[in-house]
């Protein structure tokens, strides 16, 4: 499991170091979880600690948002009397979003996706 | 009040043990009421913690950088834990031997979808032009979505904000919308949680089913680059169109 952590922790930083200095607008992270797909793509199989490892932290992922939250909560005034056009658009956009994304994916993919 | 009382309580209001303990028990407590209330999507555990930590740092009068210098320690986790997300997404690849182009069609249409929607919508609703830069890139993860709306002219601490509405209002409501619209694969399910509600909503899919969640982080990482290639070029366009 340390070591699991220490790959992931390194896949990370090599990650923030790319961003910076290439000045990319993607996050270090996400460059960091794109290098680890690349290596684990091209390996036979993936590390059983590796595995284990990412699903005990990936399981607990909800509570990773809770201080962002908070913090949201702390900086509603941001929002400002424009509060009840965005409420509107963030309710509106990810409703239509999820509907039309999932509706599609299943449509195009029936019979092959279906298995599960 | 007890001066020895009072000494422990200047301690606990500034020691990052407080904070993180207090993270932990509001999100154990929101998974508590999610599960006695037999799982409905719109109980949803972040909320509840949320709530609580808010209101019991305005009860005790504890501000929000006090609060956050305890709780960076879980929020730290979100760097590796998206590095994690690889796992995953690499078993999926790994199995998979067709599907790439619906896979990339339904990505374009939700990515299109979730910008625009949320203009057209904020846009209907009389908002500031840079309410609505604001908004066009909700749907992605905080960092992406705030180095779009930089570079399009919104507010980026506006942006994180609906950022993580988006995950909590997808997380909520995404699973009843996806009922209605009769989408039983879990894979389509997982993928439409990962294009609208970023992290959120993957962390729920993860949660429910594991075709859901390796659906879902794939369309996390692939919605970050497609919004930050297309939200730019579509504002580059409607400028040009606007003169």
């Amino acid at each position: 499991m340390l070591v699991a952590i220490t790959q992931l922790l390194c896949c990370q930083l090599v990650g923030e170091v790319i961003a910076r200095v290439l000045e990319l607008s993607i996050p270090g992270p996400v460059i960091g979880m794109s290098l680890l797909l690349i290596v684990l793509l091209y390996k036979e199989t993936i590390p059983q600690s590796l595995e284990s490892t990412a699903e005990g932290i990936l399981s607990h992922l909800s509570l990773l948002f809770v201080p962002a939250g908070v913090g949201v909560v702390a900086h509603l005034t941001v929002l400002g009397n424009e509060w009840p056009a965005i409420v509107g658009s963030l309710i509106g956009s990810t409703i239509v979003t999820v509907l039309v994304t999932g509706w599609i994916l299943q449509r195009l993919h029936r019979g092959r996706f279906d298995e599960s | 009040m007890n001066p020895n009382f009072e000494e422990v309580w200047v301690y606990l209001s500034a020691s990052p043990l407080t904070a993180l303990t207090i993270t932990l028990l509001a999100y154990l407590f929101g998974d508590w009421v999610y599960q006695k209330t037999g799982r409905m999507p719109i109980v949803n555990p972040v909320l509840i913690a949320v709530i609580v930590i808010t209101v019991g740092l305005s009860v005790t009068g504890i501000d929000y950088w006090t609060y956050f210098e305890g709780a960076q320690f879980v929020h730290f986790l979100l760097g590796p834990a998206t590095v994690a997300l690889a796992i995953p997404v690499a078993r999926l690849l790994k199995t998979m031997r067709d599907g790439y182009g619906v896979l990339a069609v339904s990505l374009l249409t939700g990515s299109l979808t979730a910008a625009g929607s949320a203009v057209f919508i904020a846009d209907l609703l009389q908002a500031s032009e840079q309410t609505i830069l604001s908004l066009a890139p909700k749907s992605v993860t905080t960092p992406i979505a705030m180095g779009i709306a930089e570079r399009v002219g919104g507010l980026p601490s506006l942006t994180a904000v609906c950022v993580i509405m988006t995950g909590v209002i997808g997380a909520m409501f995404g699973p009843y919308v996806l009922n209605a619209a009769r989408v039983t694969s879990w894979r389509a399910r997982g993928f439409a949680m990962g294009v609208a509600a970023h992290g959120i909503g993957t962390a729920r899919a993860i949660q429910i089913n594991q075709n859901a969640g390796a659906f879902a982080s794939l369309a996390v990482g692939l919605n970050g680059l497609a919004t930050a290639t297309l939200v730019p070029i579509l504002y580059a366009l409607w400028q040009w169109w606007s003169g």
